[in-house]
């Protein structure tokens, strides 16, 4: 007997679990919605996420090798789900130089400046998107034509068309007759970015990623929950200047930032409390966004306030101890 | 119904391979290595010297203190030397090293099979016969057990639990004597009520033990104060706080002692050692010892004469395996991995692991994405993920405030960790410290 005996201290076990297959599970939750922008919008969609993934894991890889001087290893994935959360938040006929604008501030400014994974306080493909949007206003409000939706005249969202009728003082009902049905909303016939427009083929990544324990419902369902009350509210006591609730949560990104952007783990709270805090916070900024604020749509300024609430909220919101009070 | 805790815990693959191995005797090794340092506390004075003859069952090291215990020899020979030897630890600890001359036994133990199920004992004999035989516990933790059965003044013993979950995968020795001695362990439950003055005994068992459930609760219908409760299997059920919170209800107030709630925790080993100490005037030099591991040809479970080198046990168990990475000193969430398999097994020892290369890699160590899993993993509710970059900046009254001293080191987070953390190394050096700082403040 001698082999030589490996120290290590205990547990001498480990569960079957890496960051990489956590970035896996994720990415294929996102592929029902990717494949339905490629099918919609067309080339413009398979290019932007293209060059929006690559973009993403060769800056990820150049900032390591010469700006930091470590091994570039982007095998964990993270830039990979950077780049396409990044595309599905753009129109999807972003000039092509804009979206690479974008991939280097998401990931040179708001991942790698902070530390790498996990060190970064805000959402990186949300930050990417921001400033894009502050930048360049008019090519991130151009949208597409939709070539599966009905009335394909212009791409315009639904939540554009809403603001726009509400400021030229037209009733709700009648803007409500202009625009996309319930079914379009859930489907993804209408305008809008990439990766928003299709409820049901977002939730069945939701369903996955529950599944696969990936993330738990938490954030989600405080998110949606939190934005269908507060609008729920306005609109019981004014329905002729506010739009009913089951339509603010199927437009405007709400279940594509509530279940794929506010549940980034790194930039949201630890325990379960907090993260319905974080939810709710999320939705009630979103609707004040929407309803008194200038953009037509405000869950991704939403998410990226709370995100910087999420440091407080772990220094006040801790779980439950063993035995006792904190 | 199935009882458990309700804070944290994770599910292991069981990987209960020697399950249905029942006890085999281990045969006797050439010489034994009987260490003074088998339980928590002083070490026990020696008392022999080089050349003395020894019996089985004869008192070779006696208890330093009131948190101390005898030591017995296991075999009958002649003492060879006394020296420093390697333990568990690492470190070297005093030994007394016996070389094996037949099988003598002392002639004060009864080695007769019959189960003496009716006695008039009071609760001063079974104490003191507890503390003459050197029962420790034999969960692992080897704490002193008459001392478990002596509150401290103002707190009283209002339940017994025996403690039959073995939580940890690959161990079954507390199942086979379920199976196998469970009159004894019964008899051995009434002893120790006597002695702690209860009047009701609960005996947790998990429920992937079904046959061990069924055998236990039969058994105990004649005695109408002790009853099994059965436990949803998850780590670490066995866990002396997780284990009073399922089966009372009640959780010990962070920085207490179980018997602050009432309770009083005892492994099923440890009750059967007492059945042995108090019924045949048998001392405690043996024990039940699961050798396993996915490379092993035959994982087993024996019954070995404490001394004996690890190694004899694996050869037993069908030789050492070509791709062994580690033999593990008990189960492979929280035992200690050996430097050699000459070191010997003593009272603490419940299982001899064999982990394989394939089992035993720990992947490169990535950036905490604080996904928050070692949180939900945590069983006392603490927050591994923020006490490991404590530890590693030395901030010590943080994780004092943090509750470190809670930690039980169940290895929960770091199992769980997608990122390869190792936060239990932080988290033992944190609790290790801080422990230091808070005993020199007295």
């Amino acid at each position: 007997m001698s082999k030589i005996l490996t120290i290590s201290p205990s547990p001498h076990i480990h569960q079957e679990s890496s960051v990489s297959k956590i970035m896996q599970s994720v990415i294929i939750a996102l592929i029902p919605a990717l494949i339905w922008s490629f099918f919609v919008f067309g080339l413009p969609a398979v290019l932007t996420t293209l060059v929006s993934v690559i973009a993403c894991v060769g800056f990820e890889w150049l900032i390591k090798k010469y700006l930091l001087k470590v091994n570039p290893t982007v095998s964990d994935g993270s830039a990979v789900l950077t780049g396409i959360l990044l595309a599905m938040n753009l129109p999807a006929s972003l000039p092509l130089w804009i979206v690479i604008i974008g991939a280097l501030i998401a990931i040179g400014v708001a991942k790698m400046s902070f530390g790498g994974l996990g060190n970064n306080p805000f959402n990186p493909a949300l930050v990417g998107r921001v400033f894009l949007l502050i930048s360049f206003p008019v090519q991130m409000t151009t949208w597409p034509i939709n070539n599966n939706a009905v009335d394909a005249t212009t791409g315009a969202t639904p939540l554009a068309l809403i603001k726009a009728g509400l400021k030229s003082g037209t009733p709700v009902s009648d803007i409500m007759k202009e625009l996309p049905t319930y079914s379009d909303l859930f489907i993804g016939n209408i305008g809008g970015s990439l990766g928003e427009i299709s409820v049901v083929l977002l939730l069945i990544g939701f369903i996955f990623m529950l599944f696969k324990k990936v993330i738990s419902w938490h954030i989600p369902v405080s998110v949606i929950g939190s934005i269908f009350i507060f609008t729920g509210i306005l609109w019981l006591v004014n329905p002729d200047q506010n739009i009913n609730p089951v339509y603010h949560i199927l437009t405007g990104g709400v279940m594509l930032g509530a279940i794929f952007m506010a549940t980034d783990m790194v930039t949201s709270p630890m325990s379960k409390w907090g993260q319905l805090i974080f939810g709710v916070g999320i939705g009630v900024i979103t609707v004040c966004i929407r309803v008194w604020g200038a953009y037509p749509e405000g869950i991704s300024f939403a998410i990226l306030i709370m995100n910087a609430f999420t440091p407080l909220i772990n220094k006040f919101v801790k779980p439950k101890l063993f035995g006792g009070k904190q | 119904m199935l009882r458990t805790f309700k804070i944290g815990g994770i599910h292991p693959a069981a990987n209960k391979l020697s399950a249905n191995k029942e006890i085999e005797n281990l045969p006797l090794p050439d010489s034994i290595t009987i260490l003074v340092a088998q339980h928590i506390g002083a070490p026990s004075k020696v008392i022999v010297s080089k050349g003395d003859k020894i019996k089985v069952g004869q008192l070779v090291a006696t208890s330093a203190g009131f948190v101390s215990a005898n030591i017995h020899s296991s075999v009958s020979g002649t003492v060879s030397k006394i020296e420093m030897v390697t333990d568990s630890s690492g470190y070297k600890k005093e030994a007394i090293i016996i070389n094996v001359e037949g099988d003598e036994w002392d002639e004060s133990i009864d080695r007769s099979p019959k189960i003496v199920a009716n006695f008039d004992f009071d609760a001063k004999y079974i104490s003191n016969k507890i503390v003459s035989c050197g029962i420790v516990g034999l969960g692992g933790a080897t704490f002193p057990t008459h001392v478990k059965l002596m509150p401290p003044s103002g707190m009283k013993a209002k339940v017994l639990i025996i403690n039959g979950a073995e939580c940890e995968p690959y161990l079954t020795a507390d199942h086979r004597l379920m199976l196998e001695k469970g009159e004894e362990i019964l008899i051995g439950t009434k002893l120790l009520m006597i002695a702690l003055g209860v009047e009701k005994a609960v005996i947790g068992i998990e429920n992937n033990k079904p046959d061990a459930i069924s055998n236990i609760t039969k058994l105990s219908e004649k005695y109408n104060d002790i009853t099994v409760c059965a436990l949803k299997v998850k780590y670490p059920q066995g866990g002396e706080k997780q284990l009073i919170k399922a089966v009372t209800g009640s959780e010990v107030p962070s920085g207490s002692l179980p018997i602050s709630v009432g309770a009083v925790v005892n492994n099923v080993g440890t009750t059967f050692a007492v059945y042995e100490a108090v019924i045949k005037n048998k001392p405690l030099f043996e024990r039940v010892i699961t050798v396993t591991g996915k490379s092993v040809k035959n994982p087993s479970n024996f019954l070995v004469r404490l001394g004996t080198p690890v190694g004899n046990l694996i050869e037993a168990a069908g030789g050492m395996p070509n791709d062994v990475a580690k033999v593990v000193m008990g189960g492979p969430m929280m035992g200690k991995s050996l430097t050699s398999v000459d070191i010997p097994v003593s009272k603490g020892t419940s299982g001899i692991l064999v982990v394989n290369e394939k089992e035993g890699h720990r992947n490169e160590i990535e950036n905490c994405i604080r996904c928050g899993r070692c949180i939900e993993a945590c069983p006392m509710g603490l927050e591994p993920y923020l006490l490991m970059p404590l530890a590693e900046n030395k901030r010590w009254d943080d994780m004092e405030s943090l509750h470190i001293m809670d930690c039980i080191e169940c290895g929960s987070c770091t199992y769980t960790c997608p990122a390869n953390r190792p936060i239990l190394d932080y988290l033992r050096l944190g609790k290790s410290t801080v422990g230091t700082i808070i005993r020199n403040r007295k």
